[in-house]
Parts: C-alpha cells; sequence; structure tokens
C-alpha cells in the first residue's frame, strides 16, 4: 500500500504536489489531515500544480477531498492545475465540483432558557391536547355506540366475540395466578404483624376490605392495561402505519365503529369479569395463607370473613371495574392512532399507552374512594 | 472484449417447503455493466438477488463475489465483502428513526474513520449525486415521497463506494417521468463511479434506457441472457410475450425508429 499519499514541494512561487496510493474511503482520515496540513500551510505560493499520475486508487472520498483542496485556494485566489488524472476520474472530480456549493441551513442557535421554557410550555400543551384527544374519543366512542343501538345489524359481533376471547378469556389464568399470590402476601404481612397484638383475627377483616374494594380491581386494571391496552396500541398504530385504516375509512365504514368501539365494549365487559375472578383467587390465596402460615382453620376464616365484609365493599370494587376498563380502552385507542410513520413512534405510543392508562386508573380510583366516602358507601 | 466477472452463480438452487423457487440457476455479471433480471412475478427475481447478498440460503450451487466463494468466506472476509456492495431495497428500508443525512451517514459511521466535517460533507455530496438537495438533509424518513425515498435508499447504497450496487425494482412505484429520471441516474452514476449494477425489474422502460443486458428468468433457471436484441429473438414463451406483447413491442419499435 502506498503510505505516503501526498508530498508538497515549494519552488519559489509555485507549489508542486505530488499525489500517489490510494485515495479512497479507507485512508479519508489520513488523507483528510494531509489536504488540510498543506491547504493551510502553503500561503506563499502563487500557483499550485498538483499531479494525481501516482494515484492508483481513486474513490469519490477522494475526488472530494481533492476538490476541497483545489476549492480552498481558488477561493484565496491561486491558481490550481491537476495534471495526470486518467480520464474515467475526471469525471468524477467534475461530478464533486457541483457539489456541497449551498450549505445547508445552519441549525439556529438557541438560548438554553428559552428552550427549557419552550420545552415546559410544549409539555404543558401536550398534556391539554392529551386531554382533548380522550375527550374526542370518549365522545367518538359514545357517538358510535349510540349508532350502533339504533342500527343493531351494524354491530361487529364476529369481531368483539374475537376481542373478548384475546381480551377476557386468555387473560384468566395469568390474572388468578397473580391476584391469588397477592391476595396470599396481604394474609401473610397482616397475621405477621397484627400476631404482635395478638389480633390475628382481624387480619382477615383487612385481607377481604382490601381486596374487595381496592386491591383487585386496581391490579387487574394495571394488568390489564399492560396486556390489552399496550396490544391495542400496537396493533391500530400498525394498521395506522400500513395505511389500513384509511383503506377503511374511504370504503365507507367508520374505523371507530369498526375496530375501535368492539374493542372498548370488550374492556368494559371483561374488566369486571377479571375482578371478579382476580376477587375470588385474592381471598381464596388469602385463606390458604391463613390456614398454612397462621394456623387458621378454613371454617374461622369463613366465618369470620362473613362478618368483616359486606356486599357494600364487593358493589365497590365491582363498580369501579367498567370505568376502568373504559378509561383503558379510551387511551389505548386514541394512541394507536396517533401514530405517524416511523418504527420508533409506535415504541413510544405504546408506552405512553401503558404508561397513561395506569396513571388514570389510579387517579380514577382515588376520585372514586372521594366519591363513596362521601355517600357512605 | 472480455470483462472480469464479478457475480459468478452457478447450478444454484433455492426453496421454500416443497418448491425450488431457483432451479439449477447459472448466471454472470461482467465489471461495469447494468444487468437488467427479468421475470414474472414469483419467478424468483428478489430471491435471487436476496440470495446473492446472503439473506436467503441456498440449497445447493455456489456464489462468487468479486472472486470470494460466499461458503468458503469466514465472518471477517464475509464482512468485508459486504461493504464492497450497496443494496437499495424494495421500500427504501429506510431506518425510520434516522433522519435521511443520517441514514447515508449510517455505513460511513460504523465502517470508516472519518473526521464529522467530512462525514457530512460526503453525505451531503452524496445525496447531492442521486439529486436532493441540503434541505432534505435533515428530514425524517416518513416525510419523503416515493422518489425521494428510493433516491435517499440510492445515497446510502453508495455511501461506501461500493463496486457492485443491488436494486430491487428500483423504479416500482414511480410515475413514469420519475421512472425514467432514475434510470438516467443510475446510469449516469454507473458511469462516473464505475459501478456495476444487478438490478431487478419489471419495468420495461428500465431495460431500454438503462440496461446494458437482461437475464430473463422462468422455471427457475435463466432461460434467456444477453444484449436486448437477443430477447427479442428468443424463442422462449413466456420471453416472447414479454418483449413481444403490446407494451414490450410499442417499446421495441420506439427503439429501431429512434
Amino acid at each position: 500500500m502506498g503510505d505516503v499519499l501526498l508530498t508538497s514541494e515549494l519552488k519559489g512561487e509555485r507549489l508542486e504536489l505530488a499525489a500517489s496510493g490510494s485515495w479512497t474511503a479507507a485512508h479519508a482520515r489520513e488523507l483528510e489531515s494531509l489536504v488540510d496540513g498543506v491547504a493551510s500551510h502553503a500561503t506563499s505560493a502563487k500557483n499550485v500544480s498538483i499531479d494525481m499520475a501516482g494515484v492508483r486508487e481513486f474513490d469519490t472520498f477522494g475526488a472530494w477531498l481533492l476538490e476541497r483542496l483545489t476549492r480552498t485556494w481558488s477561493s484565496a485566489g491561486r491558481e490550481t492545475k491537476i495534471v495526470g488524472l486518467p480520464k474515467h476520474d475526471r469525471g468524477l472530480l467534475e461530478e464533486m465540483h457541483g457539489v456541497n456549493r449551498k450549505p445547508p441551513r445552519p441549525a439556529a442557535q438557541e438560548n438554553r432558557i428559552v428552550t427549557a421554557l419552550a420545552s415546559v410550555g410544549r409539555a404543558s400543551a401536550g398534556f391539554g391536547r392529551d386531554l382533548m384527544l380522550f375527550a374526542d374519543m370518549l365522545g367518538a366512542a359514545c357517538v358510535a355506540a349510540v349508532r350502533v343501538v339504533t342500527r343493531p345489524r351494524d354491530f361487529r359481533f364476529t369481531s368483539t366475540v374475537n376481542q373478548f376471547d384475546r381480551v377476557a378469556w386468555q387473560a384468566v389464568p395469568i390474572i388468578l395466578l397473580i391476584t391469588f399470590l397477592i391476595g396470599g402476601i396481604i394474609a401473610q404481612q397482616g397475621i405477621f404483624h397484627f400476631r404482635k397484638f395478638g389480633a390475628e383475627l382481624y387480619a382477615v377483616d383487612m385481607v377481604g376490605i382490601l381486596i374487595l374494594r381496592e386491591i383487585g380491581v386496581l391490579i387487574v386494571a394495571i394488568m390489564v392495561a399492560g396486556r390489552s391496552g399496550s396490544s391495542y396500541t400496537a396493533e391500530l398504530g400498525s394498521m395506522k402505519m400500513r395505511e389500513e385504516i384509511d383503506a377503511l375509512r374511504t370504503m365507507g365504514f367508520d374505523p371507530i365503529e369498526v375496530l375501535i368501539l368492539p374493542r372498548i365494549l370488550v374492556l368494559v365487559v371483561a374488566l369486571p369479569v377479571l375482578t371478579f375472578l382476580g376477587c375470588m383467587a385474592a381471598l381464596y390465596g388469602g385463606g390458604l395463607v391463613a390456614w398454612l402460615y397462621g394456623g387458621m382453620s378454613p371454617d374461622i376464616y369463613i366465618a369470620r370473613l362473613t362478618e368483616a365484609i359486606s356486599l357494600t365493599h364487593f358493589q365497590v370494587g365491582m363498580l369501579k371495574a367498567p370505568f376502568m376498563g373504559l378509561v383503558i380502552g379510551i387511551v389505548a385507542c386514541s394512541e394507536g392512532l396517533q401514530v405517524k410513520g416511523s418504527a420508533e413512534s409506535l415504541g413510544l405510543k405504546t408506552t405512553a399507552s401503558v404508561v397513561k392508562s395506569i396513571f388514570l386508573v389510579i387517579v380514577l380510583d382515588g376520585l372514586f374512594a372521594i366519591f363513596f366516602a362521601s355517600i357512605g358507601m | 472484449m472480455t470483462k472480469k466477472i464479478v457475480i459468478k452463480v452457478r447450478d444454484l438452487v433455492v426453496g421454500f417447503g416443497d418448491t425450488n423457487v431457483l432451479d439449477h440457476l447459472s448466471l454472470d455479471v461482467r465489471a461495469g455493466e447494468i444487468l437488467g433480471v427479468v421475470g414474472a412475478s414469483g419467478a424468483g427475481k428478489s430471491v435471487l438477488l436476496r440470495t446473492i447478498i446472503g439473506l436467503l440460503p441456498k440449497r445447493h450451487g455456489s456464489i462468487d463475489v468479486l472472486g470470494v466463494d460466499l461458503d468458503k468466506a469466514n465472518e471477517a472476509e464475509r464482512r468485508a465483502l459486504e461493504r464492497r456492495w450497496g443494496v437499495l431495497f424494495q421500500q427504501g428500508a429506510l431506518f425510520s428513526s434516522l433522519t435521511v443525512i443520517e441514514n447515508v451517514q449510517f455505513p460511513m459511521r460504523e465502517n470508516l474513520d472519518l473526521s464529522p466535517r467530512l462525514m457530512n460533507e460526503m453525505a451531503l455530496a452524496k445525496l447531492e449525486m442521486v439529486g436532493l438537495t441540503p434541505d432534505d438533509a435533515n428530514k425524517f424518513p416518513s416525510e419523503l415521497s416515493g422518489g425521494m425515498t428510493k433516491r435517499v435508499g440510492l445515497a446510502r447504497a453508495l455511501a461506501l463506494d461500493p463496486e457492485i450496487v443491488f436494486l430491487d425494482e428500483p423504479t416500482s412505484g414511480l410515475d413514469p417521468i420519475s421512472a425514467g429520471d432514475f434510470d438516467e441516474l443510475i446510469r449516469t452514476l454507473q458511469q462516473t463511479l464505475g459501478l456495476t449494477v444487478f438490478m431487478v425489474t419489471h419495468d420495461l422502460e428500465s431495460l431500454y434506457t438503462a440496461c446494458d443486458r437482461v437475464a430473463a428468468l422462468a422455471d427457475g433457471k435463466v432461460v434467456a441472457e444477453g444484449p436486448l436484441e437477443a430477447m427479442l429473438e428468443c424463442e422462449h414463451p413466456w420471453v416472447r410475450d414479454y418483449f413481444g406483447g403490446k407494451r414490450g413491442g410499442l417499446l421495441a419499435d420506439r427503439r429501431i425508429s429512434a
């Protein structure tokens, strides 16, 4: 390989450069420093000749660096002549002669404080827009629901059953497992700490009330947001990317009615069902732990449970479930429709969907707590 | 004048399940030519391209690119070889999370040791060579039209100054004027950069304006190979239909009268 790529010799006012070796991408770093070095230090020369006869390989990288060199000199008013370049490579150099003439618009320099303020503003505006999107999707889903009620033939029954299978039926094993474990953990902690006061029996009260009122529905809602909400967003998002949703619209179908209403409806129905199953599994787990760990016989556990809990507790939990399903469905679907062309945006929106729906589920739970407390339930 | 053969495919068999898409196919691509590969939909044009660049496994036969036998090459040799070719995929296959200029810089950043300034200048130069302006450089792929996507894809394929460029239906989905421009661009770039081009195409226009030689695929084999004139004389029924059909005939007449 040619180690020496460029040699220079100053003869009075004339600078003679001799290039050799491979002027290619692989030597670009070395070449660039050589070219820049020659360009900056040979300031006394009036005219320059570059002999390219020794160059064995020449590609666009080499051609551009040669062009850059001659451009520096010609802009300083010096005459530059290139000799010994084969005819074929001359075409490449000419091609390079035309490029990079118009520098790209430089990125505007921004004040750091202004940037910070702008990002805060943008985030606030984004929050407002999210609320609008949520309301928009809720409204659109309600309108579609009313339309379907007036024209029941338009209801997508098959799609709804298919979604129900995926969202509710296939979720049963994992929901049962998780809530069973959570019930067991709550019972174990309750018994462990209440034992210090000799109040082990009250652990059963805690398990019953906590699970039926709060934990059962929350755990199930969070699980469903992660499991089905994310899949809704990803599904609708990739349909949006591949213009399937536009295709539906042009065929005269309303995407809200065809795709989104069945999905939201399924969540609204599935969440109470899953919550009920989850609560039962958690109470069962709690009972099992109370028996094996706390030494409390199942008879005593059940007797204590019937005393501690009332229908109200159960109602409070179950009443919340459909609303949580609605929130998850609306967030997942509206995020799905926000997906833009890139794969990155699909990922971002899926994350946003899960984070936002879990956040909203917890906020909603808090609001319900205030509401039920004030009506004395 | 016999030119060096840069891609040598011998006795290639590629199949999925029970069917062999390519059945003992042999093909040569010579240095510095534009070879157009034509064939009916499903004839295995894209399969041939994807097998040569190593995306699909083959069942039998040998592929020799730039004097390297792909079966015998080790990991390092393969990687070195992959740098010497560029691929333009049918849909462009631009990285959607990177801007246009970052897409073009990606192979340079990974494979070469360049200063940031030179990398920017080179990426812009490549973009200008394929007919884009510096203003397009900071756009994202989702903001580009079909023709621009193909141009950026081509600029990315050319990023490392490859010796061979594989084009998978470069003009599909473009309007006839853009397709014509694109053919001309490929021709110009091929001449300035001294490229060898392996082009899979459906487009009769491309064959007439851009290609030096044509290979027609049918029944899993190359049934005709040679310049266009040879195609017009070929007796194979599919080739006759393709070049002698209404659209093919019109173009052939135009070429003869021109």
